[in-house]
């Protein structure tokens, strides 16, 4: 499983420099989903099904939205990177957060010693003894995410609400600009 | 530990398409390879050895099922974080498009140098 | 996006899009006892509409669900999920009241395994279910509507308020 895993892991790598330096844009925008359903992979072989359902469906939303914004647009493929002094900014900032995680990394635990292995009074231990008898459902991802961290899943509700209204309010025809210039 | 470091790859892979591209819509396939290396990232630190998923069988007591399953806590918050990132990403194909009728063009080095 | 799809595809969709609806309800409802829940069932409810969408074009998929309706059906939800959460606070009288409590699981314990079980969690993932199926429908929908070059080529904007 392990093998498995790396292995995908070079896939979304490889897929994910494709994407980036792609010239065609729907070229770009199928080697991104080939990143999202190969993560979905990944999260079933971590155990987690729930996150893969998810991950799934909500990529399939974003293919059609990236699509929309893509194909019949008539433009010109945009190619080629940025000039010299802003890629060189980025590069430096790019060397430094890298030196930064690597310092980090050498702490991280074991792959497969998670954190509430080692700390037994974690909330994780409380969510998977007491779900079923606290609130009664199975599926401990969905009482954890409704019952126990219910007020997160209120400010979720209110982060997707504002991002669709926000989106609404974009695409308005500007009649006020119209009127002004009367 | 090299499954941190190939995500920690993937991460630099999305945070180099940020740094170096031109296309608008390049940007925002590299933020969402970004997202989907930090993802990748949580559900992997709660990762438990020859442990099975957070949902409960039929017959068995709650002291088995905690010792058996993986975290369920990083799940959920990632399972939020999925359907966010889904809505930004709705917002920024708006902006994008927007930027487009405007400036005729989806380069960033020429949208900055119109202004107005 | 006026206009649909080719006969084969419209006939395929016609087929198709009952499975994944119920597909989607299964998924919402069972979501306190098999992996699924809200979110997913919600988002693969949106796919199906937006494969009426697609496959029939914009017309006709505005009969079985406006736009305008939906975004009243956005609010709603929130405001379910909203209430619910209230109501932990109004019921539980008794010195055990706070924000999101599961006030049907204290008051009425169901047996575990069962569909009509574990109090306020079916509740709320019907609310969810219903919010992300009304945006995401609306995201897609507004966008496809958006037409940025008009007959004759040259750049417009026209987005769907003016359509009437």
């Amino acid at each position: 499983m392990f093998e498995l895993l790396v292995l995908i892991l070079v896939f979304m790598i490889l897929a994910g420099v494709l994407a980036i330096e792609a010239d065609d844009l729907v070229s770009a925008v199928v080697s991104m989903g080939a990143v999202g359903f190969g993560l979905s992979v990944c999260f079933l072989l971590l155990r987690a099904p729930d996150v893969a359902l998810v991950q799934i469906v909500v990529e399939v939303v974003i293919l059609i939205l990236l699509l929309r914004g893509t194909i019949g647009m008539g433009i010109e493929t945009v190619k080629g990177h940025r000039d010299r002094a802003g890629m060189a900014g980025g590069v430096i900032l790019v060397v430094l957060f890298l030196a930064l995680a690597l310092y980090v990394a050498v702490e991280l635990p074991k792959l497969g010693e998670p954190g509430f292995v080692r700390f037994l009074d974690s909330p994780s231990w409380t969510y998977l003894k007491e779900s079923l008898s606290l609130t009664g459902a199975t599926n401990a991802v969905n009482a954890v995410l409704l019952d126990f961290r219910g007020y997160d899943t209120l400010g979720e509700v209110i982060v997707l609400f504002t991002a669709v209204l926000g989106s609404i309010a974009l695409l308005r025809r500007k009649h006020r600009q119209e009127k002004k210039d009367e | 530990m090299i499954v941190y470091l190939l995500i920690l790859i993937l991460f630099f892979v999305g945070l180099y398409g940020l740094v170096s591209q031109r296309n608008l819509i390049k940007l925002i396939i590299s933020l969402s390879i970004v997202e989907s290396s930090v993802y990748l990232f949580l559900i992997t630190a709660g990762y438990r050895k020859g442990a099975g998923a957070p949902i409960m069988k039929l017959g068995e007591s709650a002291g088995q099922f905690a010792q058996r399953a993986v975290d369920p806590f990083p799940q959920a918050m990632v399972l939020t974080a999925i359907v966010i990132g889904l809505g930004v990403l709705a917002l920024l194909i708006t902006v994008a498009l927007r930027l487009y009728h405007r400036y005729g063009t989806y380069d960033i080095t020429e949208i900055r140098r119109l202004r107005g | 996006m006026s206009e649909g799809m080719s006969l084969i595809v419209r006939t395929i969709a016609r087929w198709v899009v009952g499975f994944i609806f119920l597909y989607g309800i299964y998924t919402l409802v069972y979501g306190h006892l098999s992996p699924g829940g809200g979110f997913a069932g919600g988002v693969i409810l949106a796919c199906a509409y937006i494969l009426i969408l697609i496959a029939y074009g914009r017309r006709f998929a505005f009969k079985n669900l406006d736009w305008r309706i939906a975004r009243s059906l956005d609010s709603i939800g929130g405001l379910l999920f909203l209430v619910l959460a209230f109501l932990g606070l109004l019921f539980l009288t008794n010195g055990g009241a706070y924000f999101f409590a599961n006030f049907i699981q204290k008051l009425h314990p169901g047996k575990p395994f069962h569909l009509f079980n574990a109090g306020i969690i079916p509740l709320g993932n019907l609310a969810i279910g219903i919010k992300v199926l009304a945006s995401i429908f609306v995201a897609v929908a507004l966008l496809s509507a958006l037409r940025l070059f008009d007959e004759r080529g040259e750049r417009g904007f026209e987005s769907m308020e003016e359509e009437k």
